[in-house]
């Protein structure tokens, strides 16, 4: 709907230039009201385009897994035994090897993450220590993962091959133990750096309370921060739990490769990750490949659930 | 309540003080020790000739990741092009639809795309960019390219930017809009020559944020950039890239493989380590006072 | 031209279902200086804000009935033609952080990508600052951004911003409620010197600065224009029994 006068400026002194000037500017705000329109759309379609990429990446793993789906049926995910070469494919060992890793690496982990989280959110918020520190972890998360699988591959590997003859255990040096060690230092940053936002959180009113009754520092963070701080800081514990269930390629260099059930957690084995990582080339067979897709589709949801419970928990406590 | 007790107490307190204190260090060790390692193993294989030659067949001495080096800039820079523009421009539909359904739902893939394994995007990225044009009959056996690489890597990329850049224009006040709109100013050009600016370093910064994660990633180019002995750059076919090198020479039994393998994981902890200082440098410097 | 500038003819505004604005009808005369005033909640901000076609930017909010400038309804035309002849400054001061002075006077060109020449640009800039009574104040510093202008000094600068754009009206929302008692007197001395060339409508709470720069008031009261008249008579006579309490203080 545009007006009927065709001058939008008021004009001074009505000199033919000032009246061709005006029209001018007429011209230019009819040609930019026209581009706002487009504009808007365009970042509407920008937005969009991500719900496309969600829907598109659940749609192909769905039907890139119908295979082995409708061939090997759910009993796919719990049977112990894999040999593409004979047409066997069970998920089972990957899947004990993706938790085993995932949460020794976890229960590794989580003393350290803690405790970073209460030195930077609670003893030592300022100060170019705890920044040292700050950067410190944010170099951990910074580092490539091949890079720690190439380190692992190198000087870890060989230190445990030793533990483990030291122990009278098989002295292979890769496999669960290994990778669980390396991803736990991988996933120290993320429970880190979220626990310790959720501590600084923590109003100082209530801190004060417990310090006017004559508390100790630690039982001010044993009875207070921490319980108050309970749900973020098993959200920042699910998001590193997520973070190890998808890491690959540091795992994939140091587990072994196996797809033998581990007999125990110095055993080499594989994950849902390090067996896509290894063997999707090499899948000839239209049901190997749609039974790797199969656990790529696991390993997605499982993922994504995992990551969207821990951002509820964050939404729900920094809205409070 | 004796002086005793109260002395128990207290010394609990600092006990555990202690402990938070070591436990909290102690994860420098292993980043020391990797970092030391990585430098003492890689420092004597850089040099000119290793930065500019292309690694050479097994058995012989010599060569470089002068292909990787390429591959990897080349790789980061197109996948950048894909999601620097759509991940800028999602943010700011965000920031300025912060109620409305359609706004909810994508904001909601946001976070779902941010926490997909770098595996599974590589997975979907082969399914939709090279299997297409894999036409052999024993297919893996073509259609690897860099752009498909490119296209996953962007796919990681773009949760980021599109995070900061939404979290950057929410601090900004609404004054700024008003004040611009009020002056005739239609909406592109206030979000354009207005907010943008004024938000430029908390965007900037998301930027080059992503650009530092996706620089070491390695799982979404294993079967689409899938990698090249040779320099190429043609972004149609296969391309190597520096964490790919790494991954493949490092798992192999060759010595001159290895050594140019650990030669390339220092070249690219220092990258991702400038990538990363870069960030920070360039964040203070262009944020502007409100 | 004709006298009246602004008209309001049965004019409604709502948030959602909450109805603010309850049937303005009101003739605004061209060259005048009219306070709006009311107590908080009032709807006045509301009302000014549909002038220009501002409130409609907050997502639920709707208006209706007749909005004319110079006999065009401003709901007929579209909202970028309107700015640029009805103006605004707001209630804190709000120049852009990242120009320069000389830049912020002539955003309204520049950032809307219309190139004039620099001696044009130039006399623009040295015009509006004179306008407002900056000039000598900021002659030797444009280049450096606003940010170390005290807030009377940023809130003029808006001001001059507006008024480079050469709008016929000007509205103004509370436009020294942020500032001190100094800077508030030297605002409220240009709204004298800029009634030559434009209207002004000045929304305000404070009912003495109504009285000392309006030649006409419009008292607002629960959505309502309870009653319009010249400021000395408003202030003297009220007619309605509302006015005469919100003047004598019975609530603010």
């Amino acid at each position: 709907m545009i007006t009927r006068s065709e001058l939008p400026l008021r004009v001074i002194n009505s000199s033919p230039e000032a009246v061709a000037k005006a029209k001018a500017r007429a011209r230019r705000s009819f040609r930019q009201i026209r581009t706002e329109n487009v504009f808007k759309r365009t970042l509407m379609i920008a937005g969009l385009l991500m719900i496309v990429l969600v829907l598109g990446i659940c749609l192909t793993l769905a039907w890139q897994s119908r295979l082995s789906i409708s061939a090997l049926g759910p009993k796919y995910l719990w049977s112990k035994v894999w040999d593409p070469v004979q047409d066997i494919y069970g998920a089972w060992p990957f899947l004990l090897g993706t938790l085993l890793t995932s949460f020794l690496a976890l229960i590794i982990s989580i003393p350290f993450s803690i405790s970073i989280a209460i030195f930077l959110g609670e003893y030592h918020p300022k100060g170019w220590l705890p920044n040292f520190l700050k950067n410190a972890v944010e170099l951990i998360a910074a580092v490539p993962s091949v890079i720690y699988g190439f380190w692992g591959l190198a000087v870890l590997v060989p230190i445990v091959r030793s533990f483990e003859s030291s122990i009278g255990v098989q002295p292979v040096g890769v496999g669960i133990f290994s990778s669980s060690l390396i991803l736990a230092v991988m996933i120290i940053p993320y429970a880190a750096s979220l626990g310790r936002s959720m501590i600084s959180l923590v109003p100082s009113h209530l801190k004060e309370a417990a310090y006017g009754l004559g508390a100790t520092r630690w039982e001010v963070i044993r009875s207070v921060v921490l319980p108050y701080t309970k749900s973020g800081l098993f959200a920042g514990i699910l998001l590193s739990l997520g973070r190890a269930l998808g890491e690959t390629m540091a795992v994939t260099m140091v587990i072994g490769n196996t797809s033998l059930i581990p007999k125990s957690i110095f055993a080499p084995g594989n994950t849902m990750a390090s067996v896509i990582a290894n063997e999707f080339t090499e899948a000839d067979k239209p049901v190997y490949l749609s039974a790797l897709i199969e656990l790529g589709l696991v390993l997605f949801l499982v993922t994504v659930v995992i990551n969207l419970i821990g951002k509820k928990i964050i939404d729900r406590f920094t809205n409070d | 309540m004796d002086g005793k007790n109260i002395k128990l107490r207290l010394g609990k307190s600092y006990g555990f003080q202690w402990l938070i204190y070591i436990l909290a260090f102690a994860c420098l060790l292993p980043l020391l020790a990797i970092l030391f390692y990585i430098v003492r193993a890689g420092i004597t294989k850089i040099n000119w000739h290793f930065l500019v030659n292309i690694p050479k067949p097994v058995g012989e001495s010599g060569g470089g990741i002068a292909n990787a080096l390429v591959g990897s800039i080349i790789i980061i820079l197109s996948a950048s092009v894909i999601a620097v523009p759509i991940g800028i421009m999602a943010g700011v539909y965000l920031s300025e639809n912060r109620r409305s359904k359609l706004a909810y739902w994508v904001r909601l893939c946001t976070d779902i795309l941010q926490g997909v394994p770098s595996i599974v995007v590589g997975i979907v990225a082969y399914f939709w960019l090279v299997r297409p044009w894999d036409l052999g009959p024993i297919h893996h056996k073509g259609g690897f390219s860099a752009l498909s690489g490119s296209a996953a890597l962007a796919m990681m990329m773009l949760p980021i930017i599109i995070r900061s850049t939404e979290e950057t224009l929410k601090l900004l006040p609404d004054s700024l809009k008003e004040a611009a709109l009020a002056l005739g100013m239609p909406f592109h050009r206030v979000i354009f020559k207005v907010i943008v600016p004024v938000g430029i370093s908390g965007i900037l910064s998301g930027v080059m944020l992503s650009i530092a994660r996706i620089t070491g990633e390695t799982a979404p180019l294993l079967f689409t950039a899938f990698g090249n002995p040779y320099l190429s750059v043609n972004i149609g076919k296969p391309m190597q890239s520096l964490p790919l090198l790494i991954f493949n020479y490092a798992t192999s039994p060759y010595t001159d493989w290895l050594n140019l393998a650990w030669g390339a994981s220092l070249v690219l902890l220092l990258w991702v380590l400038f990538l990363n200082i870069f960030t920070k440098v360039i964040t203070r410097k262009w944020k502007v006072q409100l | 031209m004709e006298s009246t500038i602004i008209k309001s003819r049965n004019f409604n505004a709502s948030f959602g279902t909450n109805h603010v604005v309850k049937n303005v009808n009101i003739d605004i005369p061209r060259n005048h200086i009219i306070a709006v005033m009311g107590p908080s909640g009032c709807g006045k901000t509301t009302y000014l804000r549909c002038i220009n076609r501002m409130h409609e930017l907050i997502p639920g909010a709707s208006s209706e009935g007749e909005m004319k400038l110079n006999e065009e309804d401003v709901y007929q035309m579209h909202p970028i033609f309107v700015r640029l002849k009805i103006g605004m400054v707001f209630q804190r001061p709000n120049p852009f952080p990242n120009l320069s002075i000389y830049d912020n006077v002539i955003a309204g060109y520049k950032l809307n990508g219309i190139k004039l020449p620099k001696a044009e640009r130039d006399e623009i800039v040295e015009r509006s600052l004179t306008k407002v009574a900056l000039w000598k104040e900021v002659k030797d510093s444009l280049n450096k951004k606003g940010s170390f202008l005290s807030g009377g000094q940023q809130q003029r600068l808006c001001i001059a911003r507006t008024v480079a754009m050469e709008p016929e009206v000007i509205l103004f929302d509370e436009p020294t409620s942020a500032l001190d008692p100094i800077s508030t007197s030297t605002v409220e001395e240009l709204f004298t010197e800029l009634k030559a060339n434009y209207t002004l409508i000045i929304v305000t709470h404070n009912m003495q600065q109504a009285a000392r720069v309006s030649d006409k008031t419009a008292f607002f009261f629960l959505g309502e224009l309870v009653e319009y008249d010249e400021t000395k008579t408003m202030f003297t006579n009220p007619k309605d029994q509302r006015t005469q309490n919100y003047i004598t203080g019975r609530f603010s």
